[in-house]
């Protein structure tokens, strides 16, 4: 068994984990390892955004960041917590310049502005990308290489943090480090940190239909809830309106027909070609404005009509687009779909709402400290800033500035302490991990038990939701929860995928019970959670739910911090 | 209507051990990927058959790199077939950890 030590451990190698770890850096502290349970800077959410990140940068017209502010709180529907957003709209413009001047290559005017258009939800032009469809690798790239030169960063691969230590004694409950396995060698590992950071992003992944990347299945809010901490806004899932659905589409995001909308507008149509985005008083003749969530509710509404297209969503058109607009907007992509068999000029494609971004997470104050002294949250995974619905762009700015926020917060916080591991609080873990070593014999292995889990979350927990249904995923995810000994496993440790599996289905069961339980109290529809038997906003509800663990494993659902 | 399968020879086992391959044969669908067919093989045959993969199908993590009959390419991209056999082996060149999965982790971002 390996033992490391460092002042800052930083839990996921996406965007916010990254610049974390340089703001940890330049913070002072000398040693910060950044571990992902995927490869470094290529696994996460950042890499697969495809475009727009937000940021009042007051190219194209005057802007301000008050002003970005305004309309990431109206998104929110009430529900941001406004220090966050405030925060991230503040310090979004500084961050961008910061990405230009490392060379992430934004799209540039003819006069070498960097270029921002309007993406639904926004009052102005203000979001910036890289063509093309390559905002987010090239984000990624940027900062992977900005890490691979700063002496005080070492970075790990393929070490997933199983578990965060908290200490005993006379510093209880305070973050004293980690305990991992890196999947590469089977091997167990402590890590004694001052301070953690949790930059795990997400949990789309839980859902059936959905754009995450393989290792979005909520593992930070396991982690967190283990640790002590609180997670906020729980049920709001953001579903993206205009997924892709058919036909198949190869080697590309799903969610990449939304750059087509900014950019070339684009029609949404039910199964009988009418355009239907005015019945539910959404009026694009202007240009694609529709927020997220009422496109969401719309196609869901036509689709539930039996007004849907032939896989079950409705259609995108770009048929009144002439060519030579087409290939001037996307070039390369143009042909990169026609390898697929789609031919934009001719044909329609079918869409649907998958699951894209979560608003909820860690509870954070605006130093991104959670109630675990030591424990701080980045990105995604932190939750708040967002309220009940993400404005388009806000996602990458909130990695880029809260990931420097905690960075800086936790570099400071571990400068004042001394290291607090000890082996005691850490036993639990690496028992565990040494009883999935041995292996177990069960019915049903932890892959089956996550394409269920998939099935319930789309079914049950989904873009439209009533008292049955999440009551029915709130006792079938208890079930799941209580039968997790009884899956079967391989034994050993090195690659073993059915204890990836296992790790991941504990931490995503957890996370979706969070999700669904906070949705079942939350008797009211607002933004991203929509009840089919409280279709209304109620003003009593414009506040947020805190979900918290108990001592035994069980989640409590409460209206304050 | 018979329904259409696909076949694939996979190579199991860790690098230490010498060479051995194992066949699923897998549903076909219309516009399927290879990294559809081994997801439906750990869901659905073989949960211990070892595979890397990230962001699924965007074509931007390059995690499941492998080599198709013999020729590097991604898993996620190439197309599912069913006119033959395809031979599915990590990354040559590569340590092999376990089945198709190489140790792809640059030197400095590895515990040891």
């Amino acid at each position: 068994m390996t033992h490391l030590e460092c002042d800052v451990l930083i839990i996921g190698a996406g965007g916010a984990g990254m610049y974390a770890a340089i703001a940890a850096a330049r913070a002072g502290a000398g040693h910060v390892l950044i571990a992902d349970k995927s490869l470094v800077g290529r696994g996460g959410a950042t890499i697969m955004a495809q475009m727009t990140v937000a940021a009042a940068l007051g190219e194209e017209c005057p802007d301000d960041w008050t002003a970005h502010l305004e309309d990431t709180l109206a998104a929110g529907r009430g529900l941001c917590e406004e220090s966050l957003a405030a925060l991230l709209c503040r310090e979004a413009p500084a961050r961008i310049r910061e990405m230009a001047e490392w060379r992430v290559g934004w799209a540039c005017r003819a006069d070498g502005r960097i270029a921002q258009v309007t993406a639904p939800g926004h009052s102005r032009p203000r979001c910036c990308y890289v063509d093309f469809l390559n905002t987010g690798p090239a984000v990624a790239a940027t900062l992977r290489r900005r890490i691979g030169h700063v002496a005080a960063i070492r970075r790990l691969g393929n070490l997933n943090v199983t578990d965060i230590v908290t200490a005993d004694g006379e510093r209880g409950g305070e973050v004293a480090g980690a305990v991992a396995l890196d999947s590469a060698t089977g091997e167990a590992v402590t890590i004694a940190a001052k301070a953690v950071i949790i930059a795990t992003g997400g949990l789309t992944r839980i859902f059936r239909r959905n754009s995450a990347s393989a290792n979005m299945g909520g593992d930070g809010y396991a982690l967190a809830l283990g640790a002590g901490a609180d997670l906020v806004d729980m049920e709001f899932v953001q579903f993206f309106p205009i997924g892709h659905l058919a036909p198949r589409l190869v080697g590309m995001d799903p969610i990449m027909w939304d750059p087509f909308r900014y950019k070339l507008g684009g029609r949404l149509l039910d199964g009988s070609g009418r355009e239907f985005l005015l019945d539910y008083g959404s009026d694009e003749t202007g240009g694609y404005t529709t927020p997220r969530d009422l496109a969401t509710y719309a196609i869901e509404r036509e689709v539930a009509a039996g007004r849907g297209s032939p896989h079950g969503g409705v259609y995108l058109s770009f048929t009144h687009v002439p060519r030579s607009a087409l290939e001037a907007a996307f070039g390369p992509v143009i042909a990169r779909l026609a390898k697929n068999g789609i031919d934009l000029g001719h044909m329609p494609v079918e869409v649907a709402p998958i699951a894209h971004y979560h608003m909820g997470g860690i509870a954070v104050d605006e130093r991104m400290r959670s109630r675990v002294p030591g424990l701080f949250a980045a990105g995604e995974a932190a939750g708040g800033a967002n309220g009940a619905n993400r404005l388009s762009g806000n996602a990458i700015p909130e990695a880029l500035v809260f990931g420097e926020r905690a960075g800086r917060s936790a570099a400071a916080y571990a400068a004042t302490r001394a290291h607090g591991w000890e082996r005691g609080p850490a036993a639990p873990a690496l028992e565990r991990i040494r009883r999935l070593a041995e292996g177990s014999r069960g019915e049903l292995s932890a892959a089956v038990l996550l394409d269920e889990l998939r099935d319930l979350m789309g079914t049950e927990v989904g873009a439209f939701r009533n008292a049955a249904g999440l009551a029915r995923a709130v006792r079938r995810l208890a079930d799941l929860r209580a039968g997790l000994s009884a899956a079967a496993i391989a034994p050993g440790l090195q690659f073993n995928p059915t204890v990836a599996d296992w790790l991941e289905l504990r931490a995503s069961l957890v996370a979706a019970e969070a999700v669904a339980h906070a949705a079942l109290l939350r008797e009211e529809s607002r933004g991203a959670h929509q009840r089919e038997d409280f279709p209304e906003t109620d003003p009593g509800w414009a506040r947020s739910q805190y979900v918290r663990m108990t001592g035994e494993g069980a989640l409590t659902v409460g209206g304050a911090r | 209507m018979t329904e259409r399968l696909a076949r694939l020879r996979i190579r199991r086992g860790t690098g230490g051990e010498p060479p051995s391959y194992e066949e699923f044969a897998v549903p076909f669908e219309d516009g399927a990927t290879l990294l559809d067919a081994l997801i439906w093989i750990r869901t659905r045959r073989d949960p211990t058959l070892a595979i890397r993969y990230s962001c699924i199908n965007g074509n931007v993590c390059k995690e499941c790199t492998i080599a198709i009959d013999g020729a590097v390419d991604y898993a996620c991209t190439t197309r599912l077939r069913t006119d033959r056999v395809v031979t599915l082996d990590p990354l040559p060149g590569k340590n092999q950890l376990r089945d198709l999965v190489s140790e792809m982790r640059p030197p400095r971002e590895r515990l040891k």
